[in-house]
């Protein structure tokens, strides 16, 4: 708890000022607004006892003053605190977004997408809330209430007396009532997130609902599960509800104790012990109080609310990057030789299984590579070890001749370029994704490579060119479209190394030979390596890899392995046999 | 997106008012105890200021002599009075609040559900143009907003509201003139609370755009994060980044800051009021002036200090109505968003032919049947009240379709065919030229512009559209499967079939070897659309739950995605083996699926350019040529 507050409060930064500003001010606010019930209670009692007008206008006059001060203060501090609460969020956010930033493929794989959609926006609402509360509410209403008190023995004398009997019943009484609602609420919540989700999978799953006519089931489904929702939420808000009742109630034994107890002490001690004035003054003291009471309680459930939304920034926060540049990195790439000695590699250190094991493998410079392998042969990962996205777990891996864990990330990612086999496409024009690439490229640059990666053809064809806007997701452009345009993008690197996983699947054969033929022709020292299902894109290379388990089953160009390698053949004429199947795709 | 631009918006008039009258639906008795029991706890705890004051005026009387018996007997009936009227109060308040939170929670499950249901009952149409993540927050945000709505705001209005009346009452009973000075205080509070109020409730509205934005944002950077990272993105990302996030923070700033400033400021609006009303009744006071009330009671100083009370009660209930007012424009707006969605046309359907059980004799006469035959029939009602029965056996034909999915905007033009029953038709094309669109009008996902489509003879305008479907089966490109077990997800097609039929199902799609191998077999759950499944394993699950709905008429629309030539290999024999003896329309993704097809239809811009059976189409040298030698690009 104290480790998370610690990790949170760091994001506070600049708005230090304002967030221990805001409390101070609060207090002022606070003990002004203690003291104008305290001064209006003499003016009464001074009417009372027949005061001129003067005296009036004087308490009036102090009385305004009084008020504008704390306006002034308590206008201040909801100032403050929203500049303080909104910093702080905004900071929050601020930092773990950039240290998500920073994070390897391998903490990126330990949180799902949604996950950090979520952190990054409900959790950090939830904690936004949760510190205004804490520096304005949090404060004020403690403070209120330890003031109310004193100002109520003050004035009151022995009636505040009755606070010790009702305020211990509502103090139990709310601990006990939220002690009992918030697991519930903590539980409720869960399910309710469930059901949400599963109204999300049923949104997207409309042409299946409607296709087998499984309207009426799902709307059963749908409403067991609201109503299992219902009756849990409405347990909890029940048990809430208590609170309501239970304050009125204390509020209610004071008054009736203030007004018979007081009475019956003013009357017989003639006003000499407790006079009239007091006696008001309690039934406006034991009204904050209890009011006072009140909020801390909802404060702390709400506190308590988020502080797993805290937990889970925290998680954020606190995963350290697995992958860092070294010190005294090398900046300099020789040339786009690959060597892996002796490689072995897990995902986590915790797999019993490696991913890849006993990988020795020599690429010269400007060597094409062609890979193939089944689902979970482990074909990507031997790739994505080479730009030092994972490191390894045995044995090294160099690039142009040196480890790649002594470069500048940067650096040899730059140079090692590598279209993902998941890639992605971001909102902005064609223009804008592919300086993702150089982000100086000219446009000549731009056009050069989307020729060499066919897209210049299709992009040209659109009304807007290169100015063409890509929705999110790159919805706008079919599969095809989309691979050549991340392969332009990749190309704008002017890498050593050309990684391709996969990134051809849904170009046709002629332009995926064409791509081919560009890459021979226009970039011929750059070392490429093409991971693909097709024979067709890996057929021409200087050496086929065939991966199987996560090890090197065999290695060697389209002829020898023809001759030598079942798999490689099997895999081959299945691919021709039915004439169209390779070409089709 | 329609409710993207809704967002922000403030609510128009009329939403309160229906609003209030679907809760009133939802819980007609409840509902008006509730409200009862609110009224009835308002107005006992704004009363009994007047006997603490009566009391007290006792006390003075008093308390000079220190004679407690004489005032021991009045005290005493007015704290009896007092204490029946706090039981009274607490009974209430515990009924209302308890009521409140079983109505809180019971709308909103059930506007959930009213939701649900409608958009169960929503065409495609509104699907396909809608943003799935502003359907998914009617839900969540705007099924929020109408909580805080219901349980806080509703009650604290009324409550509020009551208090203001009685008090206002009350303070005319005392004195008119007081009760003046505490209504130019009130003015001068409604203006500062409308202009306050205006500024934040723009501002949070504002926020809410900026939290819709920053969420899209977040969803495609974390979504790209491992692209950011090979393209060293970073530096750009945080960029981004930044600029989504300042413009999140001050909006929200600025929302939070109007709002806090509003308590603070009411609060001593309130203190300054009641300085005055001590002023003015004090200076009524010393000049004797007469004082004009409902009761006719002179002005004394026992009428003005229970006024002073009363001034602070009143302040207090408009800071209690205003410090809801951005709940109540937030919550408001959330409402006319869900009743937009609920005011969303319905799917209609005029259709009257069904889908009977039926029975067929020696002479190829059918009749309907109540149980289950494995033989179908249209049920066909005519004017003349007579019923004829036409057996189910698949024969599709388009005359001279044409269609649109905005009026006037033809995507499909002059679009005939037939499929005889067991026949196998492809469609292969460009992306864009219209398969899958061909396939919606089959199955009425959309309706066609002009021309007619025939199932079995009968035009599909006049099947029901639920049975229609039912003679239809579908397998999509994208797989989407149920949070469920296996075994459910395979079910999903036939809601009747017993676990060995599913089994059989998954068996003929091929699915049951790699079914058995899971942790729990076919009691493996599956969470979040099979993530725990590989591609091809979901269009296993995908063809064996098409496999047991046992359709006469199968769609497959093939998966664009590549798997592995293994896996492959296995879904298509799967498909295949679904295929047999069904008419089956088949969008073709790559060509190696439809060349056994009794005919190809080549489709660009909407038009079948091309058709014939394999050979036919090579000998032609057309387009399905070009695409057959890769010289085209499909998809």
């Amino acid at each position: 708890m104290i480790s998370m507050m610690k990790t949170l409060s760091r994001s506070i930064r600049e708005y230090k000022k304002a967030s221990i500003l805001t409390p101070l001010l609060v207090i002022v606010e606070v003990i002004l607004e203690c003291l104008i019930p305290f001064v209006i209670a003499n003016l009464v009692n001074e009417m009372q006892a027949g005061c001129s007008m003067g005296v009036i206008v004087r308490y009036g006059i102090v009385l305004i003053i009084m008020s504008v001060l704390s306006l002034i203060f308590g206008g201040a501090a909801g100032a403050t605190c929203a500049t303080a609460s909104a910093g702080f969020a905004r900071n929050l956010r601020k930092d773990m977004f950039y240290k998500i930033q920073d994070y390897s493929f391998e903490n990126i794989d330990k949180f799902s997408v949604s996950s950090l959609v979520t952190r990054l926006t409900t959790d950090i609402t939830n904690v936004q809330m949760a510190f205004m509360m804490i520096i304005r509410v949090a404060i004020r209403c403690p403070l209120m209430l330890v003031f109310s008190f004193a100002m109520g023995f003050i004035m009151g004398g022995r009636l505040a007396m009755i606070f010790l009997f009702t305020i211990p019943i509502l103090g139990i009484g709310l601990f006990l009532v939220i002690r009992t609602a918030m697991p519930l609420f903590r539980s409720v919540f869960k399910k309710y997130d469930a059901l949400n989700d599963s109204v999300q999978e049923n949104v997207q799953a409309m042409r299946v609902v409607k296709s087998y006519v499984r309207e009426d089931y799902e709307k059963k489904k749908f409403g067991n599960a609201a109503d299992d929702v219902k009756k849990d939420f409405t347990k909890a808000e029940r048990i809430m509800a208590i609170n309501s009742p239970m304050m009125q109630f204390c509020v209610y034994a004071g008054m009736v104790f203030v007004l018979s107890y007081g009475s019956y002490a003013v009357i017989t001690s003639r006003g000499l012990d407790i006079n009239v004035g007091q006696m008001s003054a309690m039934v406006t003291y034991s009204f904050q109080i209890l009011m006072s009471l009140m909020m801390v309680s909802m404060v702390f459930a709400m506190i308590t609310m988020s502080a797993e939304s805290a937990e889970r920034i925290v998680e954020v926060l606190s995963e350290e990057s697995s992958l860092k540049s070294p010190e005294n990195a090398i900046t300099e790439i020789k040339d786009g030789s690959i060597d892996f000695d002796n490689v072995s590699f897990k995902y986590s250190k915790k797999a019993d299984r490696m991913a890849l094991s006993d990988i020795d493998l020599h690429i010269k410079s400007g060597e094409v590579i062609g890979i193939l392998g089944g689902t979970g042969s482990s074909k990507s990962t031997l790739i994505q070890l080479i730009p030092r996205l994972y490191d390894v777990t045995e044995g090294s891996v160099k690039v142009g001749g040196i480890d790649v864990r002594k470069y500048d990330l940067e650096v040899l990612r730059n140079q090692v370029a590598v279209v993902l086999q998941k890639n992605v496409l971001f909102s902005g024009t064609i223009k804008d994704n592919l300086r993702w690439g150089n982000p100086n490229a000219t446009d000549d640059e731009l056009v050069e490579a989307c020729k060499l990666a066919q897209a210049d053809e299709f992009i040209t064809q659109f009304p807007a060119k290169y100015d063409t806007y890509i929705e999110q997701g790159g919805t706008n452009v079919s599969g095809g479209q989309k691979q050549r345009l991340c392969i332009a993008r990749a190309l704008l690197k002017k890498p050593k190394i050309l990684i391709l996983d996969d990134s051809t699947s849904a170009v046709d054969t002629r332009t995926d030979a064409l791509i081919r033929k560009g890459f021979r022709e226009f970039i011929p020292e750059t070392t490429k390596i093409i991971i693909a299902q097709r024979v067709a894109s890996v057929q021409d290379a200087d050496r086929i890899i065939l991966m199987e388990g996560g090890r090197i089953t065999a290695i060697g160009n389209h002829e020898e392995l023809m001759k030598t390698s079942d798999v490689y053949r099997d895999i081959y004429t299945s691919q021709n046999r039915t004439g169209g199947e390779q070409d089709g795709e | 997106m329609e409710s993207n631009s809704m967002r922000g918006k403030r609510a128009p008039k009329g939403v309160l008012r229906r609003l209030i009258k679907t809760v009133f639906g939802f819980y007609p008795v409840l509902l008006p105890v509730a409200l009862l029991c609110i009224f009835i706890n308002a107005l006992v705890s704004s009363v009994p200021s007047v006997f603490m004051q009566n009391v007290i005026a006792i006390v003075e009387k008093n308390f000079a002599t220190g004679d407690w018996a004489a005032a021991s007997g009045p005290i005493l009936k007015l704290l009896i009075i007092l204490v029946t009227m706090y039981i009274i109060s607490l009974v209430a308040g515990t009924i209302y609040t308890q009521l409140m939170a079983i109505i809180t929670q019971g709308t909103l499950a059930k506007m959930r559900e009213k939701m649900f249901d409608h958009m169960q009952s929503l065409p495609i149409r509104y699907f396909d143009t809608h943003n799935h993540g502003d359907i998914m927050s009617f839900y969540t945000n705007d099924i929020d907003t109408l909580r805080q709505l219901i349980s806080q705001s509703l009650p604290q209005l009324t409550i509020s509201g009551i208090t203001l009346f009685t008090v206002f009452c009350i303070m005319l009973y005392y004195s008119i003139w007081l009760a003046l000075v505490v209504v130019c205080g009130v003015i001068i509070m409604t203006v500062v609370v409308r202009y306050v109020t205006g500024h934040s409730s723009k501002y949070f509205l504002k926020q809410q755009i900026t939290i819709a934005k920053t969420e899209g944002f977040m969803e495609e950077m974390m979504n790209g994060q491992k692209v950011i990272k090979v393209f060293c993105h970073e530096e750009g990302a945080k960029a981004d980044f930044d600029a989504v996030n300042d413009e999140l923070f001050d909006n929200s700033e600025k929302a939070n800051r109007f709002a806090n400033i509003l308590m603070p400021l009411l609060g001593n609006i309130g203190n300054v009021m009641y300085v005055v009303v001590a002023l003015v009744g004090g200076m009524l006071l010393l000049v004797k002036a007469p004082n004009l009330s409902v009761s006719g009671m002179a002005l004394s100083i026992s009428i003005v200090v229970p006024f002073l009370n009363m001034t602070k009660q009143f302040a207090g209930a408009i800071g209690q109505v205003s410090n809801q007012v951005n709940m109540i424009v937030m919550g408001l707006a959330g409402a006319h968003r869900i009743f937009t969605l609920l005011d969303e046309e319905p799917e209609t359907d005029e259709g009257y032919v069904t889908l009977v059980n039926a029975k067929e004799n020696e002479n190829g006469e059918i009749t309907e049947c109540k149980e289950r035959t494995n033989v179908w029939a249209w049920k066909h009602p005519h004017h003349d009240g007579t019923i004829t029965y036409t057996k189910l056996q698949g024969d599709i034909r388009f005359y001279d379709v044409d269609f649109g999915y905005v009026p006037g905007k033809i995507v499909l033009h002059n679009i005939s065919l037939y499929a005889k029953p067991g026949q196998k038709i492809a469609f292969v094309g460009s992306t864009g030229a219209g398969k899958t669109t061909i396939t919606n009008l089959i199955n009425r996902f959309y309706d066609i512009a002009d021309g007619k489509i025939r199932y079995d003879g009968i035009n599909i305008n006049k099947i029901k559209k639920a049975d229609l479907r039912h003679s239809l089966g579908i397998v999509l490109q994208d797989t989407n499967l149920f949070t469920g077990t296996v075994m459910e997800n395979i079910r999903y097609g036939n809601l009747d079939a017993d676990d060995n039929e599913c089994i059989a199902a998954a068996k003929l799609a091929g699915a049951d070897d790699f079914i058995r191998r899971l942790p729990d077999g076919y009691n493996t759950m599956l969470t979040g659309n099979g993530a725990n499944l590989s591609q091809g394993q979901r269009q296993l699950l995908a063809i064996a739950r098409a496999a047991v709905a046992d359709p006469p008429v199968m769609i497959m629309d093939e998966a664009t995605s590549s798997i592995d030539t293994h896996t492959e290999a296995i879904v298509q024999k799967g498909m295949d083996a679904l295929m047999q003896g069904r008419t089956t329309f088949v969008i073709a993704h790559r060509l190696s699926t439809v060349r056994n097809s009794n005919a190809i239809m080549v489709l660009d811009h909407g038009r079948i350019i091309e058709r014939g059976d394999h050979d036919d189409l090579i000998k032609l040298k057309g387009t399905y040529y070009q695409l057959y030698t890769g010289a085209l690009e499909l998809d």
